[in-house]
């Protein structure tokens, strides 16, 4: 007769066996695996004697009152967390260029202009140039922090990175917003440049507050594996020479974009 | 299995009451968040002492493990159990706890039981203490020898074992905990098992051999 394994019994003790009703059969025609499974729960048994302290049946109590001045005014869901302040003066920003747009697009027409859409398609680009922009040149900044920062790994200590995170949850409002806007408008590269941004502010945002050096490092490596900073840098600059070019004609407008999705 | 299973009319209303406790929470009524602490702080102490294995870490973890479940409250699925969910993240900030504990163990340069490889096997660490008849028979060493062999499990076999035996969590909760497989967390409860059994059985006065795994007879 072949005999349970170990891992079997062990399962089945434990309350996980998969072949729970085979195993019992065996057991019950097996006595040396009866005294094996014994054994374990010789083992087991012991451990459960094991004493763990009564904090007290006040212990509730007591832990609210040293928590209670600790908690923040109150969280939120996360369809509340739309209407934080920074977020809403996010979409605020996006909401104003848009507002924007429609008046520049209103007001600029040339008279006379053949093609009223290409003035149209200008003038979002622009606005664009302008928000997309400066939201690079802050996920710039952000990227070269945390590529910078160096803490001391032999120290061990963990190093909170909360500040990091809102900074990454405030970009990354905006980052999804520009995203969205960049793929209706067909400029693949910025979408795609976007999207990368994105996803690594996803992971920033989502870290645990403190993070130990080494997790810091890998975060860090992630930058520089993905080419993040270079990317967000080649585009926003793009993007700046563009914003300081006066009116530029349509026509090499979209040629330089589809250069570039081409590229 | 040790943890208190409520009947299943009891467990029902306590997650309805959960459920209204985290609704009025999440519309601005602090207080009643003390409902949850104070319903849920036993069982969460009791997880986080068999996990750090010490009273001021396991206080440590109950305050940290709440104030996250707060700070996270909008993010909590009312479908779920606020019970099962509290008690994951105290899962999660014990493993942290012990990393941190075996940091600032290493730091004071003291040997530390917690390390992993093969230096803190547990039946060597066991042999080491070059127990006595007398010793054998006595409670508190045995008490003694099964806090070493539990401190001498990785994180994720304690984590595992004290979920599984101790708590009767399901292995997709554990699974959960430790970022790992349904398969995996089975398997790691069979090692923490194993590994314990190997450093108690001498010491549990019921036969010191361990049978050959899977033999024919």
């Amino acid at each position: 007769m072949k005999h349970m394994t170990e891992e079997e019994l062990i399962a089945y003790k434990e309350g996980v066996a998969a072949q729970r009703a085979v195993i019992a059969q065996h057991l019950a025609a097996c006595q040396e695996c009866r005294a094996e499974l014994e054994r374990i729960e010789a083992v087991l048994a012991a451990l459960d004697t094991l004493p763990v302290p009564n904090p007290g049946d006040d212990y509730g109590r007591h832990v609210w009152q040293q928590l209670a001045p600790r908690l923040p005014e109150r969280p939120a869901r996360s369809w509340q967390v739309w209407f934080e302040p920074r977020r809403l003066a996010a979409f605020g920003t996006v909401a104003v260029l848009v507002i924007a747009a429609f008046f520049i697009g209103k007001h600029t027409g040339r008279p006379g202009t053949p093609d009223l859409n290409a003035s149209k398609e200008q003038i979002r680009e622009r606005i664009l140039v302008v928000a997309v922009g400066d939201h690079l040149s802050k996920s710039e900044m952000f990227l070269v922090e945390l590529s910078n920062a160096q803490p001391n790994s032999s120290s061990g200590k963990l190093v909170n990175i909360s500040a990091e995170q809102r900074r990454a949850e405030d970009l990354l409002d905006e980052n999804r917003l520009y995203r969205q806007t960049a793929l209706q408008e067909g400029d693949k590269v910025m979408a795609s440049t976007l999207d990368e941004l994105e996803r690594f502010l996803l992971d920033v945002a989502n870290s645990p507050d403190e993070v130990t050096p080494a997790q810091l490092e890998k975060i860090r490596q992630k930058i520089e594996e993905r080419g993040i900073l270079f990317k967000v840098r080649v585009v926003g600059r793009e993007l700046q020479e563009r914003q300081k070019a006066t009116t530029p004609p349509p026509a090499q407008n979209d040629s330089m974009k589809s250069e570039r999705n081409k590229a | 299995m040790i943890r208190m299973q409520p009947s299943v009319e009891n467990a029902q209303t306590i997650a309805e009451s959960d459920a209204v406790a985290v609704e009025r929470t999440l519309a601005g009524d602090r207080d009643a968040f003390r409902v949850l602490v104070e319903r849920h702080s036993h069982n969460v102490f009791r997880l986080a002492y068999r996990m750090t294995g010490n009273r001021p870490d396991a206080e440590e973890v109950v305050q940290e493990a709440f104030l996250r479940a707060y700070q996270k409250l909008g993010k909590f699925e009312a479908r779920a159990n606020f019970g099962t969910w509290v008690y994951r993240i105290a899962a999660n900030y014990a493993i942290d706890r012990m990393r941190q504990r075996k940091k600032e163990e290493a730091r004071r340069a003291e040997p530390s039981v917690h390390e992993e490889g093969t230096e803190n096997d547990p039946v060597k660490l066991v042999r080491d203490e070059a127990p006595t008849p007398e010793r054998l028979a006595h409670n508190i060493e045995l008490r003694k020898q099964m806090e070493i062999a539990l401190a001498a499990l990785s994180y994720s076999e304690r984590t595992a074992f004290v979920m599984r035996h101790w708590e009767g969590c399901a292995i997709e909760e554990i699974a959960e905990v430790l970022k790992s497989s349904s398969g995996a967390a089975k398997n790691t409860v069979f090692r923490a098992v194993q590994k314990l059994r190997l450093a108690l059985q001498p010491f549990v006065g019921r036969g010191t051999q361990v049978r050959a795994m899977g033999t024919e007879s």
